[in-house]
């Protein structure tokens, strides 16, 4: 039976834009602005009416879908979704940039008409789902192939950074904010052997990254060594503070192991901050030496009697050949920390990880040496943060302890956890979500943080295991079954 | 000969409380033991004392002649004394077959598939889930799948912490019954810690009273069965 379509949905929907509206009035319908001196107040209205038109009609399809409706909410979804994706086609092709008027497109602003069509897909969408189930007789549910799922996923994850670059339609911007997302891609993966496999709650993961990029910055501007010279070492040296680090502190657990790990993320921070004969203090290291592609720099004018990258090549100088390697060389980095985590939880050291994190005291009884196992857990996650490190201090050419505060461990562990725990798709898709999505929204500035709170309160609420709660056995059926 | 394990005055402590008051108990080779005693009795401290968490305060523990006192478990375990600890605890989010896979920890040089095979004709119905998650199984079931993981490493003692504890009277037995098999196909060793007196005194060769953290009396399975005072206390008699 159809509930009959009236007005409470509408005083909901009313209701809930007027709180909307109130609430972001200061937020959005001000902005206070300082010229010179003397700050101004100037008004957003245009921005302000389009979000709370877009809650009100939000609102609207959710209550709608929520109530059995289908037609109404399946229509509405995609108006907004349609509305949505022409503001943002209008916007992103630069047609509405030669109109100086404020109502360019139809929904101000990439972020609302983001909103606008991704929440109006996802309305038809439930809504399109429950008209579809509504008269279906419930059947034995086939369990899916998450296996078969998960693998074409990953397949299809990897193809798309693969051929990324070059795309058309990509950009300078677009490659330096996939390069970022990959850098915590790598390093969600890196910690996820730390957190998802072994179960050791690191809140001070920035550490070894900051290891990392301080011992590629120093031996690189010291010896003047090279990038393919650094990493391995990088990477070895983040290992050695990982078992430093780890020695005293693995014996704790859960919450006395995370404020421990804490501590210790802001010591070596305050440590690289106040060393200055050594790091240089607050005024950091700069002119670090840029990766080169086997030797070949990417240069435009190669120095005397070196070839430099678009010589080798033949091709004309563009600065843009730097920022793909960068980005193939995330990428390779990141598959490297995949690849690896892959091929450990199926051997007996990744199994033990997985174990210890399962349950402790058996892994005693079975033999499992736990300091040991903790560790080597604590060092390996450590080494490809301190590949991530060396990355990125070659990236930027420069680093400061300003780049390896708190909130970057905080980011990954949000990662890894929203992710869900020791899922590796789920940790790359996590990071797409809460790095990519507040760069992407750069033009709201300040309120981009928004954007990453959205992005975790909806993880929490759509899938509060994490993204992926799938976990798939190490080990299938032997090809010869014992008599079962 | 001298016995595999000899347990000679032990003491343990919980801090300032003494669980054990100097305890002598001796395993040989081949044989079934049951621990009986009330709850609180120390029964469970033993076996874990045993294995080196906690560690005897005074006192020895000797393992194939060997003074195992201040080892730790993990080392303990790879001597060949395999337990299965008190709550089954078996890795819930691991398959059966990663559970198992486990279980060779402890000797590496163990054949597995072997092992495996050899689980799975004691446990078919291990064989049945073996892909499934150890959180799924019943209790009966993660039961036979602690004590199949203990028995892969092929251990020369195997600890059982109350393996019927929790089961339906018929599992239980059922657990008995393979632990009687396991003893009697591959000359094992158990030293079995058990509330369910009636059954562990029928299946063992010797037993053990443990009161108030002493041995309070031993002998054979059915001299224990016969013996008034355990007939009282442990076996439902009219209590004293």
């Amino acid at each position: 039976m159809r509930p009959p379509f009236a007005s409470p949905l509408l005083r909901d929907a009313v209701l809930v834009a007027g709180i909307a509206g109130v609430l972001a009035f200061p937020f959005v319908g001000l902005l206070l602005t300082t010229q010179g001196t003397a700050p101004t107040l100037s008004t957003r209205f245009p921005e302000f009416a389009g979000a709370v038109v877009l809650i009100f009609f939000g609102r609207l399809g959710i209550s709608a879908a929520r109530r059995g409706h289908s037609l109404f909410p399946i229509v509405l979804g995609i108006a907004m979704a349609t509305v949505g994706a022409f503001s943002l086609l209008f916007e992103t092709t630069g047609m509405a940039a030669d109109s100086a008027a404020p109502w360019h497109a139809f929904v101000p602003g990439t972020f609302l008409a983001t909103v606008a069509s991704a929440g109006g897909v996802a309305i038809a969408v439930v809504a399109g789902r429950n008209h579809l189930l509504r008269d279906s007789v419930p059947v034995a549910q086939k369990p899916l192939p998450m296996k078969q799922l998960l693998l074409w996923t990953g397949i299809a994850l990897a193809g798309v950074a693969i051929v990324l670059p070059l795309l058309p339609a990509v950009d300078r911007r677009l490659i330096d904010v996939a390069t970022l997302v990959l850098t915590y891609v790598m390093l969600g993966w890196g910690l996820n052997i730390v957190v998802g496999l072994a179960g050791l709650l690191d809140l001070g993961y920035v550490a070894f990254y900051a290891v990392g990029a301080y011992s590629y910055a120093l031996l690189s501007v010291t010896f003047g060594w090279s990038f393919w010279v650094c990493l391995p070492l990088a990477g070895a040296l983040a290992a050695l503070f990982g078992i430093l680090l780890g020695f005293p502190v693995l014996r704790l657990r859960g919450d006395y192991l995370a404020i421990v790990t804490l501590g210790f993320g802001e010591m070596i921070r305050i440590i690289l901050l106040n060393w200055y004969d050594f790091t240089n203090g607050p005024d950091g290291i700069s002119n670090i030496g840029r990766p080169s592609f086997f030797g070949f720099q990417f240069a435009a004018k190669p120095a005397e009697g070196t070839e430099s990258f678009h010589t080798l090549f033949g091709i004309a100088y563009d600065p843009v050949h730097r920022l793909i390697f960068l980005y193939y060389l995330i990428l390779a980095l990141a598959l490297l920390t995949n690849a690896f985590t892959l091929r450990i939880r199926r051997l007996p050291v990744g199994r033990a990880w997985e174990a210890l994190r399962e349950d402790e005291i058996a892994c005693r009884s079975l033999g499992v040496n736990p300091r040991n196992t903790k560790l080597s857990a604590f060092a390996i996650g450590a080494m490809f943060a301190g590949f991530a490190g060396s990355f990125f201090a070659t990236r930027q050419g420069f680093v400061s302890p300003e780049s390896f505060t708190f909130i970057e461990s905080a980011i990954l562990v949000a990662i890894v956890v929203l992710g869900g725990m020791g899922s590796q798709i789920g940790v790359a898709v996590a990071a797409i979500i809460l790095v990519g999505l507040p760069e992407y929204f750069r033009e709201l500035q300040e309120y981009r943080m928004l954007a990453f709170g959205m992005g975790m309160v909806l993880i929490m609420l759509w899938r509060p295991g994490g993204l992926l709660t799938h976990r798939e056995p190490t080990i299938r059926t032997r090809p010869q079954p014992a008599s079962a | 000969m001298t016995p595999l394990l000899k347990v000679s005055g032990v003491r343990t402590f919980y801090g300032a409380i003494e669980a054990l008051r100097g305890v002598d108990i001796e395993v040989a080779e081949g044989e079934i033991v049951t621990l009986i005693g009330s709850n609180g009795a120390g029964k469970s401290t033993l076996l874990m004392t045993i294995c080196g968490n906690p560690q005897a305060r005074a006192g020895e523990i000797r393992f194939a002649d060997r003074d195992i006192t201040r080892f730790r478990t993990w080392d303990i375990v790879r001597l060949g004394i395999a337990q299965t600890p008190e709550g089954r605890r078996i890795f819930p989010r691991m398959t059966v077959l990663e559970n198992l896979q486990m279980g060779a920890v402890a000797n590496p040089d163990a054949d597995f598939d072997d092992g495996v095979r050899r689980a799975f004709e004691l446990f078919p119905v291990l064989g049945q889930r073996r892909n499934q998650s150890g959180g799924t199984l019943s209790g009966g079931e993660q039961q036979m799948l602690a004590i199949a993981r203990a028995l892969i490493s092929r251990p020369k003692l195997l600890l059982l912490d109350e393996p019927s504890l929790g089961l339906a009277p018929r599992l239980a037995r059922q657990i008995f019954a393979v632990l009687r098999e396991i003893n009697r196909a591959s000359g094992t060793t158990i030293f079995l810690v058990e509330q369910n007196a009636y059954h562990a005194l029928r299946l063992c060769h010797r037993g053990y009273v443990l009161a108030n953290g002493v041995v309070t009396l031993e002998g054979t399975g059915s001299e224990l069965l016969q013996n008034p005072a355990v007939q009282a206390a442990y076996l439902g008699g009219t209590g004293q």
